[in-house]
């Protein structure tokens, strides 16, 4: 009886909690992901068609990088080799963000297109590229065998 | 000829862990004890020749030429050799015999040392197989260059050259406890001696673990130029699950030697860490995420990992679900009790790891049904971020803090609630006080006060428990309790001044960037930053451009010098900041770009960073709590057969009655 019990309270404790934690990673998966989009799949929704925090990856285009606002901000466009994104980033990217080369940025856009970046990812490496900005690079270059852009990620 | 030498002695480990494998799982005796020991120390010299190679700079050996430079400091010449995927693996291969060999020298004679060093005997096997066969080290070059490529720049640093030693020190560590778990199956005895003789393996490790983590948060706080100490990165998380579920471990181990109960949970656990452990390497080395800190990776070797994985891990859970049913429980108790409450902690521990789990792999496993065309493209591309993380563990980490003072104060088998909750009021007090403090200071947020309310909780509870079994001798007897529940009670306020600065330090840190000219001035949290000048320095294998900045605060000045250096090897750059700490928290200094309307202007990020010292101090005391848990343990002799009802020797009722 004692023996039951014990387990019957432990059996149910488990339960409660992990229903609880089933509950709470449903919604923390439907809330908080960011999907990831190359320019192209922006080009052809609309970016102001995009409610919720997305990722968007690609090449920074070469001239593009910009400050604004007396140098607060900084402006890019990140390419797919076919359509471009406008990014603003405030504050110092990390050490990789040249232009040319492969970047990740992490936002929503605002009402006029322009995807506000809380986090720009770079590799720690010059010649490897993010998995994203290869991804949309071949994605754009799909059928187009003469793109220059995709090539494989190294290490 | 030393690579070939390192090669050789790489060659004998691996004859001599087949052989402690064979010998140790079959006939066992003295002769399995003398081949860990020499196992593993024809590792530690493999390792030793080849950190050789790469203080004399052979640029004939492959990795070296690949991952040295003439240019390079001594430190990280040696710091180099594990550097890299080879070099690592190594390393791997050389912690692994490294435990064979110590369980061969601290263990005391018996079948369950036999086993456990002949299934430490097979892992190594593994993992010195993979390294010869797969990625050997020692590899030649027939035309070796006249310099070597260089090492990435921003493994160029003290904290993330120790960072793998520390870190394999731990995952690995993960492998003996396995093997112990393995062995103690295999003999049909897992009960309170086998729990007795684990626990300090497994302490060792976690601890271990626990300071790797911790290394590498530092570095990335400071290295990666953001300030940023934990990204919820899958590389993270794949230190962050083992050492979550081996925190549940080292818990249930104390049910298990103490009581004799939660015997095959406490198996289960062992076994579930270093699975866990190898999903973490092969989640970080095979390529099959995104992430600010993946280094050397390579999809084959991932198949390989993949693979052995699912060996260690299948066999292991095959025995365990075939010799579980024989394990007997352990004596009743009360579902308020420690018992319970540390049951209750291993429920949200593991449940924690499994949220974890979630977040780090559903994206990879969505890419892979996108890419095999399951899915579509779009709905297969997402990443899970801290918000995720935030909403999903916030609730578990308050329950388990809620529960950690009454835990430490309730007795076994049955404990009464009441005048436990009764006599932690001045804890809930100083809880509530805390956070109303924490949220007029830093904003009325949710986090803050919830995070500020159960960290200070922790602190004052565990605080209030160390008093009450100082009993009434006061303070006059500090040095008489025993170690075992100091080790516990610095863990525990560690886990609190942790979480009490993690939540301070992210709801309330606050950085701007400022386009500084000569002369100009920004202000920042109470500081005053003028921008003097900008100035090239050289050094040992970069360049680097320097500003001077006159810094004041409270009266006083002094010159503080961010720079950004650029390294000609590598052709990357890297960014030093400047941290000034003050009692209340960091500040944060990095020097950014060249302003392109304007020259003469140079973008400086200014950020204050409050309480990030409590944030790696307290993982600190984590750390230190479990090395001072795993000393206690060394020092207590061989038990006589304890009464299975411990008497209150080392945890007095409550409230504070007069113990001996």
């Amino acid at each position: 009886m004692r023996k039951r019990s014990q387990r019957l309270w432990l059996i149910g404790a488990a339960a409660v909690l992990l229903t609880g934690a089933g509950a709470l990673a449903v919604v923390g998966l439907q809330g908080a992901v960011a999907f990831f989009q190359s320019p192209s799949d922006i080009a052809e929704k609309g970016a102001t068609s995009f409610k919720q925090s997305l990722r968007v990856g690609g090449l920074i285009e070469v001239g593009s990088q910009k400050h604004e606002d007396g140098g607060k901000l900084l402006t890019f466009t990140i390419t797919d080799g076919k359509h471009t994104v406008p990014v603003v980033f405030e504050g110092i990217p990390p050490d990789m963000v040249v232009e040319g080369k492969g970047v990740v940025a992490e936002g929503r856009f605002n009402e006029k297109g322009v995807l506000v970046a809380d986090r720009v990812l770079a590799k720690h490496d010059e010649n490897y590229m993010p998995k994203e900005a290869y991804e949309a690079l071949k994605r754009a270059s799909d059928g187009d065998e003469q793109s220059t852009y995709a090539k494989e990620p190294t290490t | 000829m030393i690579a070939e030498l390192g090669h050789l002695l790489a060659f004998l480990a691996l004859a001599a862990a087949v052989g402690q494998s064979v010998l140790g799982l079959t006939t066992g005796g003295d002769a399995v004890r003398r081949l860990a020991f020499a196992c593993g120390m024809f590792a530690t010299l493999a390792m030793v020749t080849l950190i050789i190679s790469f203080v004399r700079l052979d640029f004939s050996v492959a990795l070296v030429a690949e991952n040295s430079h003439t240019l390079k400091p001594l430190i990280y010449r040696i710091a180099g050799a594990w550097g890299n995927h080879e070099g690592s693996m190594l390393l791997w291969c050389m912690v692994m015999a490294g435990y064979g060999a110590a369980g061969a020298v601290f263990m005391r004679e018996g079948a369950l040392r036999d086993r456990a060093l002949g299934v430490q005997g097979l892992l190594t096997t593994g993992s010195f197989a993979y390294l010869l066969f797969a990625s050997s080290p020692f590899t030649r070059l027939t035309d070796p260059p006249f310099d070597g490529g260089g090492m990435n720049p921003l493994l160029q640093d003290p904290a993330v050259a120790l960072h793998p030693p520390a870190l394999y020190l731990g995952y690995v560590g993960m492998s003996f406890v396995f093997s112990l778990a393995a062995a103690g199956l295999i003999n049909g005895q897992i009960d309170r001696d086998w729990a007795r003789r684990v626990r300090p393996w497994a302490l060792f490790a976690w601890s271990s673990l626990t300071v790797g983590i911790a290394l590498g948060s530092i570095w990335a706080y400071y290295e990666l130029g953001w300030g940023g100490w934990w990204f919820w990165d899958p590389v993270e998380n794949a230190s962050f699950m083992p050492w979550l579920v081996s925190a549940a471990l080292i818990h249930s181990l104390i049910v298990t030697e103490k009581r004799g109960g939660m015997a095959s949970w406490t198996v289960f656990l062992s076994v579930l860490t270093f699975i866990l452990a190898l999903l973490g390497t092969f989640l970080v080395r095979s390529g099959v995420m995104t992430s600010v800190h993946a280094f050397a990776t390579d999809p084959t070797r991932g198949l390989v990992l993949l693979f052995g994985l699912s060996i260690a891990g299948g066999a292991a859970l095959a025995l365990f679900a075939w010799r579980a049913p024989t394990l007997k429980a352990g004596p009743e108790f009360d579902p308020v009790s420690r018992e319970g409450a540390l049951i209750l902690n291993n429920l949200f521990l593991a449940v924690a790891a499994a949220l974890v789990l979630v977040g780090t792999v559903t994206p990879m496993i969505l890419q892979w049904l996108g890419e095999s065309g399951v899915i579509s493209r779009e709905a297969a591309s997402l990443s899970i971020g801290e918000p995720y993380f935030q909403l999903t563990l916030a609730p578990m980490v308050a329950v388990l803090l809620l529960f950690m003072p009454l835990a430490q104060a309730a007795p076994w088998r049955k404990a009464d609630l009441n005048p436990l909750l009764k006599w932690l009021i001045p804890a809930a007090i100083a809880a509530v006080a805390g956070a109303m403090v924490a949220m007029a200071l830093g904003g009325w947020g949710v986090w803050l006060g919830f995070g500020v309310l159960v960290g200070v909780w922790v602190v004052v509870g565990v605080g209030q428990d160390i008093f009450r079994r100082l009993g009434p001798g006061g303070l006059g007897r500090v040095f008489r309790l025993p170690l075992t529940v100091w080790g516990m009670a610095i863990a525990h306020i560690g886990v609190g001044i942790f979480v009490i600065g993690a939540t301070v330090e992210t709801a309330t840190r606050s950085e701007r960037t400022f386009p500084l000219r000569t002369g100009e001035i920004a202000e920042m949290a109470g500081w005053t930053f003028q921008f003097q000048n900008l100035e090239q320095v050289e050094g040992p294998n970069y360049s680097a451009l320097r500003a001077n900045i006159l810094a004041s605060h409270d009266g006083r000045t002094e010159i503080i010098q961010p720079e950004t250096r650029t390294f000609q090897v590598a052709r990357t750059s890297t960014t030093e900041v400047a941290i000034r700490k003050t009692i209340g928290g960091d500040v944060y200094v990095a020097l950014g770009d060249q302003l392109r309307e304007d020259p003469s202007a140079w973008r400086v990020r200014i950020a204050y960073h409050p309480l990030i010292d409590w944030v790696f101090g307290g993982a600190g005391l984590i750390a230190v709590g479990g090395f001072m848990s795993l000393v206690a343990r060394l020092r207590r002799k061989a038990p006589a057969e304890k009464p299975a009802d411990e008497p209150a020797a080392d945890a007095p009722p409550v409230p504070a009655s007069a113990p001996a």
